[in-house]
């Protein structure tokens, strides 16, 4: 089988994230960038499922500007074969992700997608289903668990209250849950090896997709700050304020 | 205009879910149908048709709809789209699940959880687990929108809506369901308690997590969530998660034990309308958002408090 894995550069999960001062966005400046930790998620068990011998290429691609081409990297030195680099500088909606993802389908001819349930930075939970409907494929959503069974896949999903096992008619695509593996850290000499692997650099123009947002943002602010509270001085006084706002 | 509201149901009954999505479809503004589809949907009818300012039902009753794959209410629902100017659903794993697929079809950009609906093109969303909330205008013709449940009030039952029947969409689609098991537990689901008690490393183990959280989660009736920490360190399964990369909460009342407070925790819970915290650190940054804070020794304090309650 072979299996197409995107990836997405987002700031660390670990850095406070603050809002610009004119509202436009976020403050990206010398901020840590990581790979999204779900696309983490994929990229390991697209790996594992080739260490077990399922998966015959693993095949990363990445939609954003010339230093997605570390994210890209990473998930090379984690055990895919290759990169793709879609380059652009724009911001592109979660819709033109997925039209530029099914054209690399097209091209690559894949069995399989996987890729994160969603991105730490826009919270969209959107492409994965987005290219499925594009695909006509069907679809496994925030996956707990994978198994091929035959020419399906079946995916245990992770639901409000519980999990839910789906069997898809492959090619599909599949989007990972937290629960779904551990990823791997890369090893030194596997960066290294990484670096000779090979990335494609392309453009949305040469896919022909439009990718002009059909968002605007007109701000961005601050939640509201939350008061600090009140300290107080043992439980029975706990207690009783929580009995006086009602809480309990 | 009009708006078509994907009604969420189990077991023959109207999720709680539903009457707060009518709230913000209503806030959209025009006649607001409620899509009921299913493979008994005639079961949540009646309740569906009590919901106030709902002018008319959908009933869509099918084998193919059962669970309501991605696959068949995206072949539902895009047709019916002709005769609306927006859709809305719960921001739940169905309507995460759903909602995208309606969207490409129909060639639009979704509104992910919005909070709050500013006209019928502009939404409030939060972003970055919530350390941002973006306004949003959209460009497109129709509107794709999942809603964030806590953000909204129910709406009513005081509504007569008239019942319709559309036909359930041919299978078989390329996705079949296999099985389901949900969680058999008196306690409520975490991502929509009212009530959470949540779990740091400062419990040392997962005995002492049993033993202290859980019984307090018990007498509140609550749910058990923990801190990222906690989970890595085995004390709690990884569902119990809650924070930026696990669940987001936001509760009546969230009550944090030993959870020190970092930011990706705080990205999970800061919504929550009461956060007690209790910790020995009286520097944690835990008490900088929470509403009531304990510096003490959580072995004493815990169980003093579940006696208390």
């Amino acid at each position: 089988m072979k299996v197409l894995v995107p990836v997405k550069r987002v700031i660390d999960y670990n850095v406070k994230v603050r809002v610009k001062p004119d509202k436009t966005g976020v403050d990206l400046a010398n901020v840590k960038m990581s790979m999204n930790p779900f696309d983490e998620i994929s990229v390991e068990e697209a790996v594992r499922m080739k260490e077990a011998g399922t998966v015959t290429e693993i095949v990363v691609v990445s939609v954003g500007p010339q230093q997605a081409q570390e994210t890209l990297r990473t998930a090379l030195a984690m055990g895919a074969d290759r990169g793709i680099l879609i380059k652009t500088d724009a911001t592109v909606e979660p819709l033109g992700v997925a039209k530029l993802l099914a054209k690399v389908v097209a091209d690559e001819s894949p069995d399989l997608v996987i890729l994160g349930k969603q991105a730490i930075d826009d919270d969209s939970n959107q492409t994965g289903q987005m290219l499925a409907a594009l695909l006509d494929w069907p679809q496994g959503t925030f996956a707990f668990k994978l198994e091929k069974d035959g020419d399906k896949l079946k995916v245990t999903r992770e639901v409000d209250g519980g999990l839910q096992t789906v069997s898809l008619t492959l090619p599909a695509i599949v989007t990972v849950d937290l629960r779904l593996n551990e990823p791997r850290y890369a090893s030194l000499p596997n960066i290294m090896k990484a670096k000779k692997k090979e990335i494609v650099e392309k453009t949305p123009e040469e896919y022909g997709v439009d990718i002009s947002p059909r968002l605007t943002v007109v701000t961005v602010t601050e939640p509201p700050v939350r008061q600090a509270g009140e300290k107080v001085e043992d439980v029975a006084t706990l207690v009783s304020k929580l009995k006086t706002a009602g809480a309990v | 205009m009009a708006v078509l509201v994907i009604a969420e149901h189990h077991h023959g009954a109207l999720s709680d879910a539903t009457h707060k999505v009518v709230t913000a479809a209503a806030k959209f503004g025009g006649d607001v149908d409620l899509l009921v589809a299913g493979e008994h949907a005639a079961e949540v009818v009646p309740a569906a048709a009590k919901v106030s300012g709902v002018r008319k039902v959908l009933k869509a009753e099918g084998e193919s709809l059962r669970k309501q794959t991605g696959e068949s209410m995206e072949a539902l629902v895009v047709p019916l789209m002709a005769n609306y100017d927006a859709v809305f659903i719960a921001a739940s794993t169905t309507g995460k699940n759903i909602a995208p697929r309606i969207a490409a079809r129909l060639d639009v950009m979704q509104l992910s959880e919005i909070i709050d609906v500013v006209d019928s093109s502009t939404f409030t969303r939060p972003i970055y687990a919530g350390n941002a909330i973006m306004t949003v205008k959209s460009s497109d013709a129709k509107k794709v929108i999942t809603v964030r449940g806590t953000a909204f009030e129910a709406a009513g039952n005081e509504g007569s809506a008239s019942v319709e029947d559309v036909a359930a969409p041919e299978g078989p689609f390329k996705s079949e369901f296999v099985s389901e098991e949900m969680v058999k537990s008196d306690r409520p689901e975490l991502t929509g308690a009212k009530r959470v008690v949540s779990g740091g490393r400062a419990l040392g183990s997962a005995d002492e997590f049993n033993r202290l959280i859980v019984p307090l989660a018990d007498k509140l009736g609550a749910a058990v969530g923990a801190s990222r920490a906690a989970v890595d360190a085995g004390y709690a399964p990884n569902d119990y998660q809650v924070g930026q990369t696990g669940k987001i909460v936001a509760p009546e009342l969230y009550i944090a034990i030993g959870i020190s407070g970092a930011i990706q925790h705080l990205a999970g819970m800061k919504d929550s309308k009461i956060i007690v915290a209790i910790n020995k650190d009286e520097e944690a940054p835990i008490f900088q958002v929470a509403d009531y804070g304990l510096v003490a020794d959580l072995f004493n304090a815990v169980p003093e408090l579940t006696e208390a309650l």
